[in-house]
């Protein structure tokens, strides 16, 4: 684990080939590692770094940066209730609350058998189905706690396997391949 | 001149704080108040780095402008008029101080900066009284040591980004990063990757608070216990200016002084750290002298007279002849005058070598068309021909990196492996070991289309020629000994070719010990005598003074080591010389010293060499004594004794002058003051350069030699001078007699006796040309069993340095065997695989490891890592060492 | 009412399920925009949207046609990079044109790149937005087998990539010069201005940079003609846009109006609109403009949807997010809660927004629970000067972004308009409505 599949290193090389520049494929290859490991780990960054020509360092500056790449594991399903302003005004905060007492954590735990982590967000521009939230990052708005909890078992259950993949799976969609790729090889990402 | 180019200005005119003054467009308005005395407070401005704007405490108004822009991303413009005292201003600028303090722990008392904050000095001065945050400080685990050197308190920090934007920037080591955001950001290296650069200890200094802090350092001294000097640092031959600082005796620290010319503020760790050697407990503090088995502590009247009855005996039972020196390249200027005048002057031996055949042949030093850093950093292309830079030169690496990066300047790297540079070159040809001739021939030759040469492919070649152009015009070469398993002799003869065949070229010699480029320059070489003059060229003049010379040029290292093993020099004075380390070749080293029949060592601490001598004068180190030194540009700065050397201890000139007196001789000076003025008299490059036209403040860089008086600086020939010299030296062949003149025309440096009464009968400066290296064989073609060895050096080594620096010793890596993957594979082998590896010496059991930066057929060893290596298996008698590698099992 | 007669520029096929698909984009008039404007001189297609009025629509309100101007001429490559990272608090019409209708925006990226001549494209697209980005991934794949990017486009010799970038969730990258950052694989810390992305900006490359409902204008204004867009709205508010209503609202969404033409009150309070308070409420605050927006009061309900109207009155109208509070609102727990998202959000690039944004969430958590101070509210409006000087609007910035002068926006209008509430929490040691 944790260092990307030969896989994923050839679908690194084309995302590298769609910019002018080879840095530019960072965010792109952490989702990479994390939709493959559903995390980002230290030997991920570093083979990241290895492809694009980049010290660990940097990757790892990069990385923390942006909050949605988990450096550590997460459980299977994220769920992030959003708490900003609109969702304030509908009962963010009380979701939340309902959300913790109703799988037994506290904001950014992990329950025990790995299905659920909680976090609480920033505003996730769902506003007019306030209050909402996300799991991997998939909308669901107007949530009352027994939406929650009618939600919560559908997850477990996996009935809802076909909406929401397995965290760090953001787009299961390919984007197109570009027409007009780096004509010169991208700098560091050789053998 | 029109009119229109009479009115127009090349400053602009500002206006800041009601003081009005003329500044440079473009330069930045908080660089142009400072030079006119008006300091704008601020934090992660530095004057070498990139402005970034981040701190916010240098908030200015500027009429005109909304708002309250940064003076230091805010460059000066016509007619500006920048206020940086109003109360907006001054709100805006308190304001921030406040915000950097409300996360800002108060353990000044306790904080190695304090006493030398500038958070701490610009909240006296700015900042408000009372702190109305209440809320709990952000918290992190203090100090964490992010390498060996430096460490690093997070809760301190006020996320300046300067030793990041360092990391990065400057020294192009992006180890360290910011790591999360907002006010949890913090400096941090990636887990188990620590921030190994060489240079790392320059984040230390320029650090505003105390939150990195030296590992050696720390808790040594307060600022107000310190006492200072300025000087040069010489651990290597760039010379970068220092500040060395003492506590109670004891150099505690060592911080660099911007130097325009030279380092721009910065130096390497080894060069920040190395003044532990100087305060290490197993220094020679007493003369030595041998009993049977062993060194016994003598007087220093017993000591002279042991070593001059020794050198006496041998002179005068086998000649001057059979004396020789080695070494000499570590102390200053007047040092190394005071031995060549010993030798040469008074025991009449020309076999004086200050480098250990690791470097390169002293006519090629002083006799090529000389260029400074700074030519090389603003020239059209550099061609880097000499060592892995990062590693021996390490603030050349610094300057000719940022040239790279930020001024375009483009590197031709040719070379027997790829190097700290080779990231940055344009291209980077590597040959086989021993052929650098070969391909200087095909770079120069114009062909096109361009032969394969030195297992360079043509068209790599033709590629580099044209980055180049024809006739070198712009054309800086950094040259140096690539590999010490080569010959220095091919180098310099590829270096004859290419100034031959380039005669607008200048040369910027790569060597590395601290002052081998002064000891060439005052004659420790053979052929030579002190002002880069040769020793026929110079006999009339030095030998009114001096009165005996030798008669016949003497050996060089290599010959010295050659003859000594074979008991053909008698006696060898070790002038802090250690060839059992530092010689290519550890076997014939060790043949020398047990054929000398008499060995007198000048020495800071016992070597593996010095052990084996007869008699062994303490000598002064670094920071111990005054004088000057000079760098590889050729600048003679001074160097500043900072602590009292310990127990008995002399500085060299002394030693060399008593030692003078008990053989006879008399050098006739009896201050470093005096020695000086005795080279500003009679080196015909340093005539004219006095103490006191070095003491001048606009000096204060150091002064290039040759000194050219009052004179203006110096200026390019004519263009039709340089054409007409090119002309006549287009083909592959050339007569030398033609050729020598050809860099003398090429770059006017020596002041013409013509203009100079005062130096009528002064011998001419060296030239060097095609013929002077003397021509060596091509190396034979290797066997296809064999790998040729190519043998760089690290930072950090064995060297005494580095031995003796608690902080540094353990950073030596340990050898491995590096190959390319392909001879690898062909091999069997993996890294980390243990080989066996033979040559003509010896052979050694050696860890393996796959590098793509080693050509096919090559193998690379760096050369003086602790335990066995590539001294041992160099043939120093061969121009290349090829090796057998096997599996051991 | 006014808004009721204006087209729907933007919002024309949202009443379709499928709105999203190139089938019904194509029956609707899809790409009909760009084949109009790849068979017309590009600097004809910028006097367009110039005529047209068009300002941005990611907040900063700043004329397209003229940014668009402010390339230098013959300075390739250039690019445009569009601002999908839509995270200002309360705003959520992007997500919807994004989810809803990707090839219009496909369309009018494409329209922008003939006009301003270049050939590669990025659509920075919030990281959040999944749904976003696989609806966004399949359009584009449809988009270049329609031929309406790729190489040579609609049989017109012009050449266009979009590569769609993920964001990965960090408000401060829709911020322009932290988006380019971003997309540069740095952290998205903001850029010193000068230069501007219009000389400097991508790889140093002169960049435009267009929020996305920006460019969802394009196709219509090709086909309808820069004057017909102006003719919609007054003055600097020409045509319409989206605005994002939230909050205590009976029917909070997005709403398509014709600027100026409208009040605050029409758009809470119109059945089609907002449709009143909840709970029959009243008004106690509301938001114009986003979470950097100083707060309004009942007193300007009657305010019309007017930028320079809006801005004469000590506000904005940003990112077009309306977030209504009625009365049982705490003011001091709205402004913490906005405080907080902005001490997450800060970069931590320079010292003023990385310290103070934290600082003053820590004062204005405390009060809010209880243990605060008289002086607070002094000490509140002191660190909000630091940041931002004057506390006036437009503000005055001691900052690199506008970030930094935004967060003293509900700190300082909340403790203006109900510095009594303020004081309660402190008298009573806790907040009187939990």
């Amino acid at each position: 684990m944790a260092r990307l599949t030969q896989e994923n290193v050839e679908r690194a090389r084309e995302i590298i080939s769609r910019y002018p520049a080879s840095r530019s494929a960072l965010l792109p290859l952490l989702y990479l590692a994390q939709e493959q490991d559903g995390w980002i780990d230290d030997s991920a960054m570093e083979h990241i770094g290895d492809l694009l020509d980049l010290t660990p360092a940097q990757v790892l500056g990069t990385c923390s940066f942006y909050t949605m790449f988990k450096r550590q594991p997460v459980g299977r399903h994220l769920v992030s209730v959003c708490t900003n302003i609109a969702c304030l005004l509908n009962g963010g905060y009380e979701l939340l609350e309902h959300a913790e007492a109703r799988l037994g954590v506290v904001v950014d735990e992990t329950t025990p058998d790995g299905e659920f982590t909680l976090e609480e967000v920033e505003c996730l521009a769902d506003c007019d189905r306030a209050p909402c939230l996300q799991v991997n990052y998939r909308f669901f708005g107007n949530v009352t706690h027994d939406d929650f909890d009618r939600l919560v078992d559908d997850l477990r259950a996996g009935r809802l396997a076909e909406t929401v993949p397995a965290h760090g799976v953001l787009n299961r969609e390919q984007p197109p391949p570009v027409s007009v790729r780096r004509a010169d090889a991208p700098h560091g990402a050789g053998d | 001149m029109t009119e229109q180019t009479e009115t127009k200005k090349d400053t602009v005119t500002v206006t800041v704080d009601g003081k009005t003054f003329e500044a440079a467009p473009g330069e930045l308005v908080i660089a142009a108040a400072e030079r006119h005395g008006i300091y704008i407070p601020r934090f992660c401005w530095h004057p070498r780095m990139k402005p970034v704007g981040m701190c916010r405490m240098c908030l200015v108004e500027i009429e005109g402008v909304r708002g309250l822009p940064p003076a230091c991303t805010t460059p000066v413009a016509e007619g500006m008029v920048v206020d940086t005292r109003t109360p907006v201003v001054k709100k805006a600028q308190d304001g921030v101080l406040e915000f950097l303090l409300i996360n800002h722990p108060l353990d000044c008392p306790v904080c190695d900066r304090g006493g030398e904050c500038p958070l701490q000095d610009q909240t006296f001065s700015f900042g408000p009284g009372e702190s109305r945050f209440v809320e709990e400080k952000r918290h992190f685990e203090k100090p964490i040591a992010i390498s060996e050197l430096v460490a690093l308190d997070r809760e301190r920090c006020i996320q300046c980004a300067r030793c990041t934007r360092f990391a990065d920037e400057v020294a192009g080591d992006p180890l360290i990063s910011f790591v999360d955001r907002g006010d949890h950001t913090q400096v941090l290296t990636f887990p188990d990757d620590p921030f190994t650069s060489y240079f790392s200890g320059n984040t230390v200094q320029i650090c505003p608070v105390g939150a990195l802090t030296a590992s050696p350092y720390r808790f040594k001294a307060r600022p107000w216990d310190l006492d200072q000097v300025e000087s040069t640092c010489s651990t290597c031959a760039v010379g970068c200016r220092v500040n060395l600082q003492s506590s109670q005796n004891d150099l505690v620290r060592m911080l660099g002084v911007d130097s325009e010319p030279v380092n721009h503020s910065w130096l390497c760790d080894k060069g920040r750290f190395g003044y532990q050697a100087v305060e290490h407990d197993g220094r020679v503090t007493h003369p030595l002298v041998r009993k049977g088995d062993e060194l016994i502590e003598a007087s220093w009247s017993e000591a002279y007279a042991a070593a001059a009855k020794g050198l006496a005996d041998v002179r005068d039972l086998h000649g001057a002849g059979a004396i020789a020196f080695l070494g000499g390249a570590r102390g200053t200027n007047e040092d190394a005058y005071a031995w060549a005048k010993l030798a040469k002057g008074v025991l009449a031996t020309d076999s004086v070598d200050c480098q250990l055949d690791d470097g390169l042949p002293a006519a090629a030093v002083l006799g090529l068309p000389r260029a400074t850093i700074d030519d090389a950093c603003r020239a059209k292309a550099v061609l880097l021909l000499g060592p892995d830079l990062k590693e021996e030169l390490p603030v050349l690496y610094l300057r000719l990196r940022e040239a790279v990066v930020d001024g375009g300047v483009a590197v031709v790297e040719l070379g027997p492996q790829s190097t700290g540079m080779t990231r940055h070159a344009k291209t980077t040809l590597l040959y086989r070991p021993g052929e650098a001739v070969e391909v200087a021939r095909a770079l120069t030759s114009g062909r096109d289309p361009m032969p394969d040469a030195g297992g360079v492919r043509g068209e790599e070649l033709a590629a580099a020629a044209g980055i180049l152009g024809r006739a070198g015009e712009g054309v800086v070469v950094v040259l140096g000994r690539p590999s010490v398993a080569e010959s220095g002799r091919t180098v310099a003869e590829a270096a004859a070719v290419i100034a031959a065949a380039w005669p607008q070229a200048r040369f910027l010699p790569a060597l590395r010990r601290g002052n081998v480029m002064g000891a060439l320059d005052m004659g420790l070489a053979p052929g030579v005598l002190p002002g880069r003059v040769g020793l026929d060229a110079g006999r009339e003049w030095f030998s009114q003074e001096w009165g005996v010379l030798p008669e016949e040029p003497g050996l060089d290292a290599a010959g010295i080591v050659g003859a000594a093993a074979e008991g053909r020099v008698q006696a060898l004075v070790l002038l802090g010389a250690d060839p059992i380390n530092d010689f290519p070749d550890r076997t014939l080293a060790r043949r020398a010293l047990a054929g000398a029949g008499f060995v007198v060592a000048v020495d800071t601490f016992l070597t593996d060499s010095s052990r084996e001598a007869d008699v062994v004068l303490p000598a002064a180190m670094y920071g111990e004594k005054a004088g000057t030194t000079t760098n590889i540009e050729g600048r003679v700065t001074r160097v500043n004794q900072k602590v009292t050397a310990p127990g008995t201890v002399r500085s060299d000139w002394i030693i060399a002058a008593e030692l003078a007196q008990r053989l006879g001789g008399d050098l006739g000076f009896d201050s470093t003051a005096a020695v000086w003025a005795e080279i500003a008299r009679l080196a015909p490059s340093h005539v004219g350069l006095t103490a006191d036209v070095l003491g001048r403040r606009e000096n204060r860089d150091g002064v290039v030699a040759p000194y050219e008086g009052e004179g203006p600086p110096r200026h390019e020939a004519p263009v039709e001078q340089i054409e007409a010299a090119a002309a006549v030296h287009q083909g592959e062949t050339l007569p030398s007699e033609a050729v020598a003149g050809a860099p003398e025309h090429a770059a006017v440096d020596e002041p013409s006796d013509d203009d100079d009464p005062a130096g009528a009968g002064r011998p001419p400066l060296l030239t060097f040309a095609v013929g002077d290296a003397g021509s060596t064989a091509a190396p034979p073609a290797v066997d296809a069993y064999a790998l040729r060895l190519v043998a760089g050096r690290r930072l950090y080594d064995n060297g005494v340095t580095v031995r003796h620096s608690a902080h540094l010793a353990g950073l030596a890596p340990s050898p491995r065997l590096r190959a390319n993957p392909y001879d690898l594979d062909r091999l069997g082998l993996g890294t980390g695989d243990r080989v066996r590896v033979t040559s003509s010496r010896t052979t050694l059991t050696l860890e393996v490891a796959a590098d793509t930066g080693i050509p096919r057929g090559s193998v690379a060893l760096p050369f003086n890592l602790p335990g066995e290596g590539a001294a041992d298996l160099i043939d120093g008698t061969q121009p290349v060492t090829d090796l057998r590698v096997e599996t051991t099992n | 009412m006014a808004f009721r007669d204006a087209p729907d520029i933007l919002t024309s096929r949202l009443r379709y399920e499928d709105s999203h698909t190139l089938e019904r984009f194509l029956a609707t008039g899809g790409y009909d925009g760009l084949r109009a404007a790849v068979a017309r001189p590009a600097d004809e297609i910028v006097e367009e949207v110039k005529t047209s009025g068009l300002r941005g629509r990611g907040g900063a309100g700043f004329a397209t046609g003229q940014k668009w101007s402010f390339l230098p001429a013959d300075v390739f490559p250039r690019y445009l990079v569009v601002n999908g990272d839509e995270g200002e608090p309360a705003t959520f019409k992007d997500h919807m044109l994004i989810e809803r209708d990707p090839h219009q925006l496909i369309e009018g990226i494409a329209i922008a790149s003939y006009a301003i001549k270049c050939t590669k494209a990025f659509l920075y697209l919030r990281g959040e937005f999944a749904l976003g980005h696989e609806r966004m991934s399949r359009a584009l794949r449809e988009a270049y087998t329609h031929g309406a990017l790729g190489r040579n486009v609609f049989g017109s010799g012009f050449d266009i990539d979009i590569v769609l970038h993920p964001g990965a969730g960090a408000y401060i990258c829709g911020e322009e010069t932290a988006l380019l950052s971003s997309l540069e694989g740095f952290r998205g810390e903001p850029r010193i201005r000068p230069p501007f992305p219009a000389v400097k900006g991508l790889y140093q490359k002169p960049t435009v940079v267009n929020n996305v409902e920006t460019l969802a204008n394009m196709a219509w204004i090709v086909l309808n003609g820069g004057a017909a867009y102006a003719a919609l709205g007054q003055g600097r508010s020409t045509g319409t846009r989206l605005l994002s209503l939230s909050g205590h609202v009976n029917r909070p969404g997005n709403y398509e109006v014709e600027l100026a033409k409208s009040t605050f009150r029409d758009l809470f309070y119109d059945p089609a609109l907002g449709g009143g308070i909840k709970g029959g409420r009243e008004v106690k605050a509301f938001i114009p403009g986003g979470a950097s927006a100083p707060w309004f009061g009942p007193d300007q309900l009657d305010c019309p949807l007017d930028l320079d109207e809006v801005q004469q009155r000590g506000s904005m109208m940003g990112s077009g997010s309306v977030v209504v509070m009625d009365e049982t609102t705490c003011p001091v727990r709205a402004a913490w809660r906005i405080t907080k998202f902005f001490a997450h959000e800060s970069c931590g690039k320079c010292t003023p927004c990385r310290e103070g944004s934290g600082w003053l969430e820590k004062v204005l958590r405390r009060i809010e629970l209880g243990a605060g101070r008289e002086e607070d509210l002094d000490l509140l409006l002191d660190v909000c000067d630091n940041l931002a000087p004057g506390l006036s609007w437009p503000p005055g910035q001691t900052t690199i972004c506008v970030l930094g002068p935004s967060i003293p926006s509900p700190i300082y209008t909340s403790i203006r308009m109900f510095r009594d509430e303020y004081l309660t929490h402190v008298k009573e040691g806790g907040c009187p409505f939990s």
